[in-house]
Order: C-alpha cells, then structure tokens, then sequence
C-alpha cells in the first residue's frame, strides 16, 4: 500500500495505467495552484462575484423554538448560484482546469445538481462539457437535465447496471480514459484517486471556514454540533473540515436510508459498508462477500452511492464524526417541515441532515448550538416529494 | 518455473510469437468456458486469460461489460471460477491468469486468494486498476505463492515505462491506445517510440492488447512485440453464439495463429 493521499488506511490512487499520468498531472498542477496567491486570488473573486459568496449562516428561530433544544443555525449553501454548494469545487477544477490547458469538461451527476455546476462554470469559462447522468436520474430530474441543456452542454444517458450515480461516475471513468489529453474530469464528490478526495475537500471546507467565523461572531462561541448529509461526501467534508480540530464540536454525517437499513433499499454504506476497492479509492462501500457493488437505493438521486469518500471513512474508523442513517419517509417529512416551519424548501439531499438534526436537536441544552449545512435548494425535488406523496403534478 | 515463462522459453526456442486469448469465465457458463478453454488451446492459443467478472467493470467496452453481466446473472462467483480452473488443470497445462479488478481479490481476502491460485493452478493476475505505485497491495502474497502480477504499460506512461518494465514479470501487457477494451478499426498511436521504449527496459517479453481482434491487426502489430492478445472479439462471438461458441471460436482463433506464424 503506498502513503499516496492516504486517510488512515483508506484512500490511495486505484485507478488504470491509462489514466495514471493524468493523475499525476492533476496532482502536480494542484500541488503547484494550491499554494499559489494569484490562483486563489482568482478563485476568491469567482467566489465572491459569480457563486455569491459568503453564503448566509441564518438563525432558524422557529426551528429552533419548535425542537426546543439547541439553537438551530442554517448554512445557506443553496443560496449559492445554481442553488447548491457544488459550485465551489466546480469553480475550483475549472480554474485549475483551465490553468492546465484542459479544453473539455466532464462529469458525473446524480441529483443533477453537480452536473448543472459544471455546465455552468463550462460556460463561464468558453469550455466544452459532457454530463454523464443515469437514465433513471435523468427521469427523477429532468429539470436538471433541461437546465444543463440550456447551459451548452451534452447530457448523455447511462443505462448500464443501475442507471444511477456509481453508473455515471464508471462511464465517465471510461470517457477520461479515452479522451485523456484534453480532457478535464471535474468529478464533484469526495471521492475517487487522490488528489480528488483532498482538493474536493480543499475547494468544499470554504463552508466550515466561513460558518466557524459566523457564528463566532453571533454566539461567541463554538457550535456544539455540525450536521450535514453524507452520499460521497463532499457538502459534509466542507462542513466538518475546519471543525476537525475542534473536539468539542459533534461532526454528524446523516446518510441515506431510503426503505430501511434492514432492508435491501438503501445506501447507508456507513451503516452496512464493508472495506473495498473501488472507483480508485479504498473506503467503505456496500458490497456483497465475493466484492461486487450492491444495488442502492434512495429517494434522493444525490445520496444514492454505494461508496463514500475515503475521508469520511477515517473519521468514522477514527470515531471522529457520527453517522446517522435517514430513511425516505423521514427526509420527506423534513423536507415538508422545513418548508412549512421556515419557509426555505431544502433539497431532499440536505432534508436528510435537517432530519437528523430534528433528533438531535430537542436532546441538546439551550445554551448550545448547532449548524445543519443547507447543501442545497429543492425546487428540483418538488415533482419526487409529490409523487412520493401520491400527488400527481404532470400536466 | 511458472508456466507463463516456461511457455515463452518455449516459443522463443520455436522462433514464436506468443498468441494470447481472453475470454470472460462463466459466460455463458462453466462448462462452456472450459470447453471454450480447451479448443482456445487447440486452436493455437498460448496463453488463457480468464476473465473475472465484476459489477463495475471501469476498464472494459460494451463487449466485456455485457459478459461480465451475463456471467454474474448466471451466479458465476470466484469460488466457482477456482473450481472449473481445478477440473481443467487435469485436461491441461495451458498458462492462465485471470484479469481482475483488485477490490475481487482484496474482499476475498488477498492471502486466500492466491493460496487457491497456487492450488488450483493460476500462473498469473492481471488487475487493471491496480497501478504500479499501488501494486504492494498483493506483490508479496502474490510472489510467495509463485503467482505472476502482470503490469500494463499505456501509451500515457512515458516515463513510467522504465520503472514498470524493469519490474515486470510474466510479461508486460502493452495497452494499445487509450479508452477501454474493444475493438477497434484503427489505432491512434505512435508505437515506434512506445515499443522501443519497452524494448529497452523491458525485462521479459511483452505483448500488445486492447483493441486487436482481426487477422490484419494481428499482422499489423506483431512484429512490434513478443506475442498479442485478443479479447473482445473472441468474447463477441462467446455472447453471440452461446453454448455452441467453442467451434466458432476455434475457427476464429485459428485463422489469428496462422497469421501470427506467417
């Protein structure tokens, strides 16, 4: 086992010759713009002029009187432009992409929400952009794919296993593999070969760095908790990371468990994953005993993975951070609750962490506080819900 | 002496180049594929890469992913794949490596995995998403139990050549072009430079795969390298003909090795 962009034991760079000078050329070239004033000078502005940035830490009083533990603080994510935190690793490796001379773009989505971030920044910067969705997806989330349409960029349906993200994140693998020279995979998770799981944290930890200054500045204080929601990983990696060091501060990660944890409609890896190798990382996944990738399931198409990041995997080997597993019917029920309570509608990724925090929150002094990273917004989760309800909305 | 080297000392004494098949195990069954193994090696094959089906397989084209499938819808485990190499290793002595993804061997526990390799009589493994700078994630389990941990060179590694090449064992399979398994009508690289930069750090003979599956590309690339592997061809036919794929197969393959001792 190398010491390569290793967590622990998990990490590592597992990934085809093919592709292994690429690698290294990502690695190098973020190396070299990481420490570089005049690359993070750039992506500051892009940061603050185009994605909108600081996004809002807003005190959710009703919640909070509701629940009648913790104060509840919200980390607005979904005010960011294209209404999700995936546009700062987006505006990152499009940066850094550029800055290597990458012409194309490609990427997987799920929710669709990582997948509109990349057409955009695509545009932004005059690059070509292939999104690799899963047929299944496209069908939860046509909006999205409209949306990414009208940014100039190709959606291209993957039907294989599946249809979901683990299949879009393959035949984007595939793609890189093949279009190597000029292609830039802008892949939107924690999670993948090194450098990826490190500079999707680095470009994501924007959210801890800003929320732990915010609510300095109105509780005095520490949080006593910080809860965000878990698929690969990467609104919860920027959430917890400038927390880590903090050992007062809870780190709750709230997973998918659509069905049940007892049943097979899940994607609760934390829960029920087993150590594996696979789409060029060690880290938890959900596998059977002879290592082939479990089915997942979830309501939400941006939690629907069978694996995490190799980060998430050590904190939880480490005992460092706490994961939670949140089925359909109570994400559904926070989604509801938030929209009712505090009139922000959550995407059904984050309801996931409102979810848990609903829990956590009542069992927690009034004195304390907690911040539930609002990863993004859930207009594109309006049809989902209602369907889930039984509420026909097609025309 | 493994029997991946000793089937090169031989062709090397014959003034041979080495012709090496893959075909997906358990598709569409055991028996067919040991069947599929035994004419593979009449007709001509030198070596017999057995392919380890994998849900996700990264690497490969819509041919192998198909195969993959259809074998792992027909309970095809790796368990399965030991016991049908046991039956066939008392009709044969042909080399065979599987070609595999790591977390197959690292889930099935990596020193059981190669001890029932050295029982069962596997000569090598192939695992392409495991990269050199990563390949102590099996070298010493797989070299105590005499098993060979073959590496690929891309027409990507460049530099990285010498440092694969020096270490390779076996023999070092030469991926022809970049993107994954199939065929494929024409090739992109320069191989001149690519095939004289293996020739000159490469410590074992070597040979070409991904995308060769006619008798002219056989012709075409044979002269650059010791041997040359054919894969998704073969396994095309497999899925076409099913059951009754040995004798198409044998033909096919036939046709590959005359051409390869033109």
């Amino acid at each position: 086992m190398s010491n390569i962009g290793r967590f622990g034991e998990f990490g590592g760079q597992y990934v085809p010759e093919t592709v292994m000078s690429a690698v290294h050329e990502l690695e190098h070239a973020y190396e070299h713009y990481r420490k570089d004033p005049e690359f993070q000078k750039e992506l500051a502005a892009l940061y603050a002029e185009f994605a909108g940035r600081p996004s809002r830490l807003y005190f959710a009083e009703h919640m909070t009187n509701d629940l009648g533990g913790a104060k509840i603080y919200l980390k607005r994510e979904d005010l960011n432009h294209t209404g999700s935190h995936k546009i700062n690793n987006a505006l990152g490796q499009a940066l850094l992409a550029k800055k290597m001379g990458k012409r194309r773009l490609i990427a997987e989505t799920g929710a669709g929400q990582h997948g509109v971030a990349t057409a955009t920044v695509a545009a932004l910067f005059g690059m070509e952009c292939e999104v690799y969705m899963g047929a299944e997806d496209m069908e939860r989330q046509s909006l999205n794919v409209y949306r990414m349409n009208l940014l100039g960029a190709k959606v291209t349906a993957v039907h294989s296993g599946t249809s979901t993200l683990k299949d879009a994140i393959n035949e984007a693998f595939r793609d890189w593999v093949t279009n190597i020279a000029d292609t830039h995979y802008l892949i939107g998770s924690a999670v993948g070969p090194h450098p990826y799981p490190t500079m999707v944290r680095d470009f994501q930890k924007i959210i801890s760095e800003e929320a732990k200054q915010q609510i300095l500045k109105i509780e005095g204080k520490l949080p006593d908790c910080v809860v965000a929601c878990v698929g690969g990983g990467s609104n919860a990696i920027g959430m917890f990371t400038d927390f880590i060091g903090d050992e007062s501060v809870r780190l709750v990660g709230a997973e998918a468990a659509g069905r049940g944890v007892n049943t097979t409609d899940h994607a609760a890896t934390m829960a029920k994953g087993t150590p594996g190798i696979f789409h060029g990382m060690k880290s938890l996944f959900l596998q059977n005993e002879e290592g082939q990738i479990d089915p997942v399931y979830s309501i939400s198409a941006g939690l629907d993975y069978p694996g995490v990041g190799p980060e998430h995997s050590h904190l939880k080997w480490q005992k460092r951070a706490d994961y939670v597993p949140v089925t359909d019917e109570q994400a559904v029920q926070a989604f509801e609750y938030l929209s009712r309570v505090e009139g922000i509608i959550p995407a059904i990724e984050s309801a996931h962490a409102v979810a848990a925090a609903r829990e956590i929150a009542p069992n927690m002094g009034k004195d304390q506080s907690m911040i539930i990273c609002l990863s993004g917004r859930g207009d594109k989760d309006v049809y989902q819900v209602a369907r889930y309800r039984g509420i026909d909305l097609s025309e | 002496m493994n029997k991946i080297d000793q089937k090169f000392e031989a062709l090397k004494a014959q003034g041979k180049k080495a012709l090496i098949t893959f075909i997906t195990a358990g598709d569409p069954d055991y028996d067919t594929t040991e069947q599929l193994v035994l004419e593979l090696e009449r007709a001509g094959a030198d070596i017999i890469e057995l392919g380890v089906p994998f849900s996700d397989p990264v690497a490969e084209g819509p041919v192998i992913q198909e195969a993959s499938l259809r074998a792992l819808e027909h309970g095809t485990t790796l368990v399965g794949i030991f016991e049908m190499v046991k039956r066939l290793r008392q009709n044969t002595q042909v080399p065979i490596a599987l070609m595999m993804y790591i977390n197959t061997i690292f889930r099935f526990g990596t020193e059981r995995f190669f001890k029932l390799c050295e029982e069962h009589g596997i000569d090598g493994v192939i695992v392409p998403d495991l990269p050199y700078e990563e390949r102590d994630e099996i070298a010493d389990i797989a070299k105590a139990h005499g098993v060979h941990q073959i590496q690929l060179v891309a027409p990507t590694s460049h530099e990285r050549i010498q440092a694969i090449a020096k270490e390779s064992q076996g023999f070092l399979y030469c991926v022809s072009s970049t993107g994954v398994t199939g065929m494929r009508e024409q090739f992109a690289t320069d191989f001149q430079p690519f095939f004289d930069a293996i020739q000159t750090y490469c410590s074992t003979p070597y040979a070409v795969g991904f995308g060769i599956g006619t008798p002219e590309q056989v012709r075409e690339m044979k002269g650059y390298c010791d041997g040359v592997i054919v894969g998704s061809a073969i396994v095309d036919l497999v899925g076409r003909e099913k059951q009754n794929a040995p004798k198409a197969v044998g033909e096919f393959v036939r046709t590959l090795r005359t051409v390869l001792d033109e």
